[in-house]
């Protein structure tokens, strides 16, 4: 199968701070040697290099649909990565200390694409309730988002929508009912202006509710 | 590059976000359309002939971008060679803006940024951290600081 190897190998060596890194023994095969590798976890994908200087992996370990448990090995600190499936490979690794396995068995079985959708659907649905809740409309980014490259996050709103064909979540509310709600804009407003809007529209909902709340001939704004 | 290629065919096999017939055509000068059955599992773009049950490729979708190229038709392209695209051909506007926008969210950064960007939200709204639920809440990689990387 061909992979876009130039953009794994740039993706892999980019400046963001990855999600773990250090060194670990690899078991080569069945009956074979530990390598010492350095590795890199960046989001769904475990990296290895020959040492922490090169800029090329050896290879990567693709981790949809993994399990990560501790093993019996004549290695200390050992644990596996392994996939389902007939044939399917068990990778062997080994940290040089208790608390670096721990790391890493950690951080390995959150790592996958489809662990992290579920968390970001739970806050998208929990946001949506409270929005609800607060008497406003679902006020979300909207679906679109700027490109998805990974430098300056200006400019960039992180529209939570569902994508197409899956079940999940209904589609985030049309429109909202406040017409000062932007849409269009959102699409390229940075983080803080985000913040700004949302900040304003808590504002201007507790000053809606304390009034409710105040004299009928009391008056005055909140 | 090595990689654990079974597990990447049997990723290519889960049920896939979207999945059309599109025409495809490769970054290479000279390349024609050819039509591919592409289907996009977490933040891979599979290709496949059309009357194949094993992919002819993937794409890892992360440091990517996708542009409009023609009312019905997009490409993807990545950071490192922004100028080497793969083009893709869509029945209709509607269905090229539909896989621009699932493309667009399609990746594993996209998603840790939306992650992070309602955690903040829903701690400003409710004073807790809704992290804590999931015992994730120290992670790093969902740290405010995390957006200004």
């Amino acid at each position: 199968m061909k992979l876009n190897e130039r953009s794994l190998a740039f993706y892999a060596t980019c400046d963001t701070p990855a999600d773990n890194e250090g060194f670990l023994y690899k078991k080569g095969g069945r009956h074979a040697a530990y390598h010492r590798r350095w590795f890199v976890l960046r989001g769904n994908m475990l990296f290895y290099f020959e040492d922490a200087a090169s800029r090329e992996p050896v290879g990567v370990i693709i981790l949809e649909g993994c399990t990560v448990e501790l093993v019996e090995a004549a290695e200390e600190f050992a644990f596996a990565v392994r996939f389902a499936g007939a044939r399917a490979r068990t990778y062997v690794l080994a940290a040089e200390s208790q608390a670096a396995m721990e790391g890493w068995v950690k951080a390995l079985s959150r790592a996958s694409f489809d662990y992290l959708r579920l968390v970001v659907r739970e806050l998208e649905r929990q946001l949506r309730r409270l929005a609800r809740g607060a008497g406003a409309a679902p006020a979300l980014p909207p679906k679109e988002n700027g490109c998805a490259s990974g430098r300056s996050p200006r400019g960039r709103c992180p529209a939570g929508a569902t994508p197409g064909s899956r079940p999940g979540p209904e589609p985030a509310a049309a429109a909202p009912r406040r017409a000062s709600a932007p849409n269009g804009p959102l699409d390229s407003a940075s983080f803080a202006q985000l913040h700004e809007w949302y900040g304003q529209e808590v504002r201007a909902l507790r000053s809606q509710w304390l009034k409710s709340q105040a004299q009928p001939e009391g008056g005055g704004e909140a | 590059m090595r990689y654990n290629e079974k597990e990447l065919q049997a990723l290519s096999r889960q049920p896939a976000e979207m999945a059309a017939e599109l025409g495809m055509r490769g970054p290479k000068k000279g390349s024609v359309v050819k039509r591919r059955l592409v289907k996009l599992v977490v933040n891979f773009l599979f290709y496949f002939r059309t009357d194949e049950a094993e992919p002819v490729g993937a794409l890892l979708l992360e440091h990517c971008r996708i542009t409009q190229e023609e009312p019905s038709g997009f490409s993807i392209s990545f950071l490192e060679d922004p100028e080497r695209k793969y083009h893709f051909e869509c029945c209709s506007e509607e269905q090229c803006q539909e896989w621009m926008g699932a493309l667009r969210r399609a990746s594993y950064e996209f998603m840790r940024r939306s992650l992070i960007f309602y955690r903040n939200e829903l701690q400003k709204m409710t004073g807790k951290d809704p992290l804590e639920q999931f015992g994730i809440s120290g992670e790093a990689r969902f740290q405010l600081s995390g957006l200004k990387a």
